[in-house]
């Protein structure tokens, strides 16, 4: 029985490590790509070089692309926390007479072709007369990823005793002190998550920004217009950055929530 | 739960809790009922607007036809066929990754251990990277003189195969971008699978594949429906696959639309084929939540 295990795990070991590899290897190929030092890719490299890292970091369109990035993904961080901080109090710590109907209605625009979201949302922008722009990008991301905040959100408030809040408000305390003092800081974990969840899924979105952000450009559209027309090694290093600034902001805070875990256990 | 311990306590005090409950929880679901009501129905009954609208025009809501569904139905339209290939090609995905994604979620659950955590980040992670840019590193490895082709020649082949452009790597690229959505879920529904469970039934002396299908299978399906579904309905909706790796060699529904919203200028004749895959996602999606219990899948006790 022992030893029919041991295959069977060194079996799905082996298999979870294949497909890891598999998953990472496209990556890989982006960045080998964006050390080459001629324009064209060629495998085996012929000679590497930092010239078009270089180029990508001074070239002035790209910052402002950059920037544009940045900025709409910290308003959608911003304003889905808050809106899904609640979304996921309604999900699964209030009994109410809507919450099942409520469970399964959040999840539509989850399981929705984005591509055909974005774009009813540029008709809806279009229908009521409002040009589109990194504003109106900010909003079309925050419906996408709303529900999804909400979902990462309600797993910690599952876990959440909701006495400790009635206990607060029999000790006197009014709704706005219970939602500080006790009901923030135990789903602080959830909110966190959902913070990295958030910025994330926006800094990486292509779909709903191709439709919304009219003459703006976030990093995904401008990799996904010279990947059709006018391919330079700059796209390989500007989707390599992005993809290293994904993975060190995961990993700022993934330490960063493990630390404020530990401390507040110690 | 909190309805079992109230039930002991005083009538009035056990309404006015609920009441209160009651209001608080509508509170909290309002501003995303705000969000979802202006930002996913309206543009929703934008499109169904248009798709009601005089072709070619922007008379939304100005004049009403059935022509853009006349058309759509049409049989010397090849519309249909665009809707075969993403409805084929959306099952296959769902297929593959169902074989590709069990051992793993399995693994998550009951092998990894300690290390559990970790892989999952592995897995999450590249839905952090713009799908565009994965999928062109796709491209840089099966094209010619790339990764692939570059490695078998050095090592004395004649060279790599030519995949890129053909509808096959339009298949891998779907299965390559949907892993995850068909990964995670399916890990929550062997979470409901009780360990014990399945150590009685060895102690029984039940088969492996007896405890698969009769213990296991039955279990965790709620998790495994809900990751066939959403990887069945987002690669319904994929464009990325088809016009990155596929090189248009075949025309999937999504793109459909949108050339019918760029190139053809036509926005009544793409929204109507919008609300067309919108019923049938929607009906689709709403059918299998309802039969669905989220509580216990996300974990209340």
């Amino acid at each position: 029985m022992a030893i029919t295990h041991k295959r069977r795990d060194a079996a799905i070991w082996g298999w979870t490590l294949f497909v890891l590899v598999v998953i990472y290897l496209p990556i890989a190929c982006g960045a080998l790509a964006s050390f080459n030092k001629s324009r064209y890719f060629g495998f085996p490299v012929k000679q590497y070089s930092t010239d078009w890292w270089s180029k990508t970091v001074d070239s002035i369109e790209i910052g402002m692309i950059v920037k544009t990035s940045i900025l709409v993904a910290l308003l959608v961080t911003v304003v889905s926390v808050v809106i899904a901080t609640f979304g996921a109090l309604a999900f699964a710590r209030y009994d109410w007479k809507g919450r099942r109907l409520y469970q399964k209605l959040i999840l539509l625009p989850i399981f929705f072709p984005q591509p055909v979201l974005g774009l009813a949302m540029l008709l809806g922008f279009n229908a009521v007369g409002i040009q589109t722009s990194w504003a109106t990008a900010v909003f079309a991301h925050t419906v996408w990823i709303v529900p999804v905040v909400t979902l990462v959100i309600a797993i910690q408030v599952y876990g959440f005793d909701p006495s400790l809040e009635e206990a607060a408000f029999d000790l006197g305390c009014s709704r706005l002190q219970v939602l500080r003092e006790v009901t923030l800081p135990l789903l602080w974990p959830g909110i966190w998550s959902g913070m990295l969840f958030a910025f994330l899924l926006s800094w990486s979105n292509f779909p709903l920004s191709l439709y919304t952000t009219g003459a703006d450009s976030t990093i995904p559209e401008w990799l996904y217009a010279k990947m059709v027309a006018g391919y330079t090694p700059m796209v390989p290093a500007l989707g390599t950055m992005a993809t290293l600034g994904a993975a060190a902001l995961l990993l700022a805070g993934g330490l960063i929530g493990l630390l404020v875990r530990r401390r507040a256990a110690a | 739960m909190a309805d079992i311990a109230l039930a002991h306590a005083p009538e009035t005090a056990a309404e006015l809790n609920r009441a209160r409950a009651l209001s608080a929880g509508a509170r909290c679901a309002l501003p995303v009922a705000i969000l979802l009501g202006i930002g996913f129905l309206a543009p929703l009954v934008a499109i169904l607007g248009y798709a009601f609208a005089t072709p070619r025009s922007f008379d939304v809501f100005r004049s009403f036809t059935l022509e853009n569904f006349a058309t759509l139905f049409d049989p010397s339209n090849t519309v249909w066929l665009s809707f075969l290939w993403s409805c084929g090609f959306a099952l296959a995905t769902v297929a593959i990754l169902a074989v590709v994604a069990y051992p793993i979620a399995y693994g998550l659950n009951v092998v990894f251990g300690r290390a559990a955590p970790l892989i999952s980040v592995l897995f999450v992670f590249p839905l952090f990277v713009s799908e565009n840019v994965r999928l062109y590193g796709w491209v840089l490895f099966y094209i010619k003189n790339g990764v692939l082709d570059g490695t078998l020649k050095w090592l004395g082949f004649s060279g790599g195969p030519e995949v890129l452009y053909t509808p096959g790597i339009t298949l891998f690229g779907m299965v390559y971008t949907y892993l995850p959505f068909m990964l995670f879920p399916m890990t929550l529904g062997l979470a409901l699978v009780p360990r014990d469970l399945v150590d009685a039934a060895r102690d029984l002396g039940a088969g492996r594949l007896f405890i698969w299908r009769e213990i296991e299978l039955p279990l965790a399906m709620p998790g495994i429906l809900i990751g066939m579904l959403l990887t069945f309905v987002l690669a319904i909706g994929a464009t990325a696959e088809a016009k990155i790796l596929g090189g248009q060699s075949i025309i999937v529904i999504s793109h459909d639309i949108e050339i019918a919203f760029t190139y053809s200028q036509n926005w009544p004749l793409g929204s109507a084929l919008a609300v067309i895959v919108t019923v049938f996602i929607s009906g689709l999606t709403l059918f299998a939540l309802s039969k669905l219990d989220l509580d216990r899948m996300l974990g209340r006790r």
